[in-house]
């Protein structure tokens, strides 16, 4: 999944690259071109052919090294280019082109022209360099990366002396050798003496000279080689001796290495302390000796990680789910059945349900990624934003470890990092403005995260002015987003700011101001499943609360009945269910129905109706309101039959089998084992849309008149 | 689906023969998931009138169709009594709902023959071959042009 | 949490050190070219620093050398993202001042173990 979007950066970024590398071979056409010319042209080919080495495509890599040498040569002025040069050269960037459209479409074509073109190149950049000629030719493409072998399982353990003297040279170049001992350290079983001896009086040190050396004895399941590759970067900066000591003075000298064993093997037991280590290791250290010999070997090794294909972990989700719909079901016919509360096969069946749940957060985990790097990225943005609006404000995060859907994770980032953007843009204050109402020059954002029954919370809070409620509503009446006397709560008034085309900031600063309003935030958020809401008091600040879903494979729903059907709402669209007296519904046009949501006239749709499977009446009696708001729609109030139950889905897709159904986004199956639609929400108020329209007009009309009646 | 070369002329093959709208038809064996009792569905929005709804396998959300409307034979209420014989097409398992399923019969592909051209038409393109039984004949499905509408769309 | 500064022309690339280390848990900020890069350099503490050679504005070299000079961090471990191997490249690079190099295209473990050996920060 991941790689995938990776790939999709790549090749974005390729289009990018080979315009570049086009505009520049133009301008050599033309005789436009300059030094930086050629720069730009070699660095869009070395640019893709270092990325397409990541994805192991060798046609792209392959031919672009090749031609990559011949533009080499250009730049430094080694090869002239004359007409054919300039041919040959032009020529390869259309292939190189195709090779990447070939990538792309995974087509495994090879452009007809490649082949002549690699002959070409090859000619061009011999004749220029002959001596090099052989060595122009020589492919010194990058191998497509062979991964490190972690090694047999039984790796003999060996014992190492190694001598280190780091010269000058290595501090310069960033060297810490302390890391490095850290490095062998993680091997195998380290001991460390460190010669202090050439260190001079205080008046003579020079704090840039290096003057320790270091004797090490390494044991451990390793090669030289590995041992070697430690001090790779090193070489020619230090003095260093490595030499691989008897393997059978390994035993003498380790306690730990019990009788009778043939080979000293859990002498590099790599989950000792450091300080169990300086401390030498007892001779009756229980068991460890009896530690088989792989163990030692592998816990040595590298601590690696299990790949796996998201979609096996998504199928593993959704069976799980299955579960524990499964219980559900089980226990709902017990107690059909009359079976006592207390009865034993119910006790079996909670801890049936209990075992359940703990695989679903076990397996659930698996996807689950912490927060923290996403908060990182926060401390960034609040950092330039900062800047750029000249205010102190300093991040504050909290929950950095709670962990969330890798997805949720991925398809925050945008709409927290907006919302940040305005925390520091419209939110707090500048210094001096906040110095004035007594608070500190600093101000602050915080962030936190943290898992609440089921959800994931995420809450960012400023220390700033607070909403400007006067602003934000004149605001909406100016842009028609409210009719002009409306009379709206301090909440509406605060989520007045989630209406598409709307911005609280009079004149649009480049920072908040860029097209995108918290109408995107809002539905990106809902379309995670989640909602936002906003809290805020004027003086001390606003808080913007998040709440999701641990996970995009379930969905917090409303149940409800609609024409003997069971269908279930989206949680994240409904603002309120209400029961209605017949004086609050006024008939509209000849079949539309208004209805009085405190002194705002909403339209009423039956659910039933707008799906088609009942007619477009319903009881103003009976029937039960939800208010429903997407982000595209003023309110409306869907009819439905009766509401029975709140509670988590699990989403199944009608895809698969059927098709996509309109007004339907999936279906999920109850406690009944019976399948539920679940109402897109969003949909059946597009589907009903001519004549909602028409409703709302109608609606803000009598709310004209009703004033002017009453003026 | 005009031609016969489907099956091999000396290949055994099983089909189960039921019955849909007082006809007999037949299905490949190989086709069928399993056949269970009709239990009510949930039905889908905007469907067409041969799919009765979605119904729950396992966990799975199938569609459910009734074979006699969607060959356009007179129907009745489903209930109780009638069955529903899960099958898989193009990768897509969908239940068909058939008033009975009689019996597992053996044919070679030789004694399969083609629908005369005159019956051809608008409600017998699903219909791709005739066996005969005892006295009868039953009609053998051809489960792709049975697919509900929208998922020919998808797929 | 330790910073990591990944210096690279290609977008590409610099998204891939950054998921790569970013789920190693390390937190990175990216540059597009040497310029920017030694900007970013100067602004924040940063315990290690990834560039690319061939760059607009200022290559790689030019960025070690900046740091090297530098008044901030110089001794910072900086490694050199090449799509070269090779004696030639390790001599250039230690000439260079860098601390070590990386090879394109690099597997991620290979690449989250020498940040974290020349960082110090391998695991116990």
């Amino acid at each position: 999944m991941s790689s995938d979007s990776l790939k999709a950066t790549f090749f974005a970024e390729c289009e990018d690259l080979l315009d570049a590398l086009s505009a520049g071979l133009g301008a050599m056409a033309d005789g436009s071109a300059d030094g930086e010319t050629v720069n730009a042209i070699f660095r869009a080919v070395h640019s893709i052919k270092g990325a397409a080495g990541a994805f192991a495509l060798t046609d792209l890599v392959g031919f672009a090294h090749k031609f990559e040498t011949v533009l080499d040569l250009i730049r430094s002025d080694t090869l002239t280019v004359d007409a054919d040069v300039l041919r040959v050269i032009t020529r390869s960037g259309d292939v190189l082109a195709d090779l990447v459209e070939a990538a792309q479409t995974e087509s495994g074509e090879i452009p007809e022209a490649m082949d002549a073109l690699v002959q070409s190149l090859v000619t061009i950049a011999q004749d220029a360099v002959p001596a090099a000629g052989a060595a122009a030719t020589m492919d010194f493409a990058p191998l497509a990366f062979v991964p490190l072998d972690i090694g047999p399982i039984s790796v003999p353990s060996s014992r190492f002396a190694i001598a280190f003297r780091p010269e000058r040279g290595l501090f310069d170049n960033g060297h810490e050798p302390l890391h490095l001992i850290d490095a062998l350290r993680a091997l195998g079983d380290l001991k460390v003496e460190c010669d202090v001896s050439a260190v001079p009086p205080l008046d003579q040190f020079d704090p840039e000279n290096s003057y320790l050396s270091w004797t090490m004895e390494l044991v451990g399941p390793v090669s030289e080689g590995e041992v070697r590759r430690i001090f790779d970067f090193v070489l020619g900066l230090c003095d260093l001796k490595i030499d691989r000591l008897d393997d059978a003075s390994v035993e003498d000298d380790l306690p730990l290495a019990e009788a009778g064993q043939e080979e000293a093997t859990a002498i590099g037991e790599p989950a000792m302390t450091g300080e169990d280590r300086g401390q030498g290791l007892a001779p009756d250290a229980p068991a460890s000796g009896k530690q088989p010999r792989a163990a030692s070997a592998v816990a040595a090794a590298p601590p690696t990680t299990l790949r796996v294909d998201p979609e096996r972990v998504d199928r593993l989700i959704n069976t799980v789910g299955e579960l524990i719909i499964n219980q559900a079901v089980i226990a709902q016919k017990m107690r059909a059945m009359g079976i006592p509360p207390n009865a034993e096969v119910i006790g079996d069946l909670d801890d049936y349900r209990y075992l359940a749940r703990e695989i679903q957060e076990g397996v659930m985990a698996i996807r689950a990624q912490p927060v923290k790097p996403l908060f990182q990225r926060m401390a960034r943005i609040v950092r330039e934003a900062g800047e750029a609006t000249g205010k102190t404000v300093a991040l504050v995060t909290e929950g950095e470890g709670t962990e969330v859907d890798k997805t949720l994770v991925e398809r925050l980032a945008d709409p927290l990092t907006h919302m940040i953007r305005n925390a520091v843009d419209h939110g707090i204050e500048t210094p001096e403005k906040r110095l004035a109402a007594g608070k500190s020059a600093t101000g602050t954002v915080k962030l936190s995260a943290a898992h609440r029954s089921g959800h994931v919370e995420i809450v960012i809070t400023d220390d700033g002015a607070g909403l400007n409620r006067e602003r934000i509503l004149a605001t909406a009446q100016r842009k028609g987003l409210v009719p002009p006397d409306a009379k709206l709560s301090e909440a509406e008034i605060d989520n007045l700011l989630f209406m598409p085309g709307f911005s609280t900031a009079s004149t649009v600063t480049n920072l908040s101001g860029r097209g995108v309003g918290m109408d995107v935030v809002k539905t990106t958020i809902t379309s995670l499943g989640g909602r936002v809401t906003i809290s805020s008091q004027p003086g001390q600040g606003s808080v913007f609360t998040i709440l999701l879903p641990l996970t995009l494979a379930v969905l917090d729903g409303m149940v409800v009945t609609v024409a003997s059907e069971t269908m279930v709402l989206p949680l994240s669209s409904i603002v309120e269910t209400i029961r209605a007296k017949p004086s609050d519904f006024a008939p509209i046009g000849p079949n539309g129905m208004l209805m009085s949501v405190r002194g705002s006239h909403v339209p009423v749709l039956s659910l039933g109706g707008v799906l088609g499977l009942s007619d477009h009446d319903f009881d103003c009696e009976r029937a039960v309101f939800v208010l429903i708001q997407t982000d595209s729609s003023e309110p409306v109030a869907l009819a439905v039959d009766h509401i029975t139950d709140q509670r988590q889905v699990v989403i199944k897709s009608l895809e698969g089998n059927y098709g996509s159904i309109p007004g339907v986004s999936a279906a999920t199956i109850l406690g009944d084992g019976k399948i539920a639609l679940i109402v897109d929400t969003e949909a059946v108020l597009k589907m009903a849309a001519p004549k909602r329209s028409n409703l709302h007009a109608l609606a803000l009309e009598t709310s004209h008149d009703r004033i002017a009646h009453l003026g | 689906m005009t031609e016969l070369p489907i099956w091999d002329e000396n290949e055994t093959l099983e089909f189960v023969s039921l019955v849909a709208g007082q006809q007999s038809f037949c299905i490949e064996i190989t086709q069928i998931r399993e056949i269970r009792r009709w239990t009510p569905v949930t039905s889908l929005p905007y469907a067409e009138a041969s799919v009765l709804g979605v119904m729950n396998l396992r966990g799975a959300v199938i569609p459910i169709m009734d074979l006699a409307v969607k060959l356009g034979l007179p129907s009745s209420e489903p209930s109780e009594r009638d069955v529903v014989i899960v099958v898989s097409v193009n990768s897509r398992t969908i239940g068909l709902l058939v008033e009975s399923v009689a019996e597992i019969v053996t044919v070679k592909g030789g004694d399969i023959r083609e629908t005369p051209a005159i019956a051809r038409g608008e409600g017998t393109k699903s219909i791709i071959g005739l066996v005969s039984l005892d006295e009868d004949m039953s009609r053998v499905l051809d489960l792709s042009q049975l697919l509900p509408a929208q998922v020919e769309e998808v797929a | 949490m330790t910073s990591v500064l990944a210096i690279d022309d290609s977008r590409t690339m610099r998204e891939m050190v950054s998921r790569t280390l970013s789920a190693a848990g390390f937190s990175v900020t990216t540059a597009e070219d040497g310029v920017l890069g030694v900007e970013a350099f100067r602004k924040a503490r940063f315990a290690a620093v990834i560039t690319d050679i061939n760059m607009p504005n200022m290559d790689g070299f030019g960025v070690i050398d900046a740091i090297r000079k530098g008044d901030v961090n110089r001794k910072v471990p900086i490694l050199v993202l090449t799509t070269e191997s090779g004696a030639a490249l390790k001599e250039r690079a230690r000439q260079a001042r860098a601390t070590g190099w990386i090879v394109k295209p690099f597997d991620d473990d290979a690449l989250v173990d020498v940040i974290r050996r020349v960082t110090g920060t391998l695991p116990e």
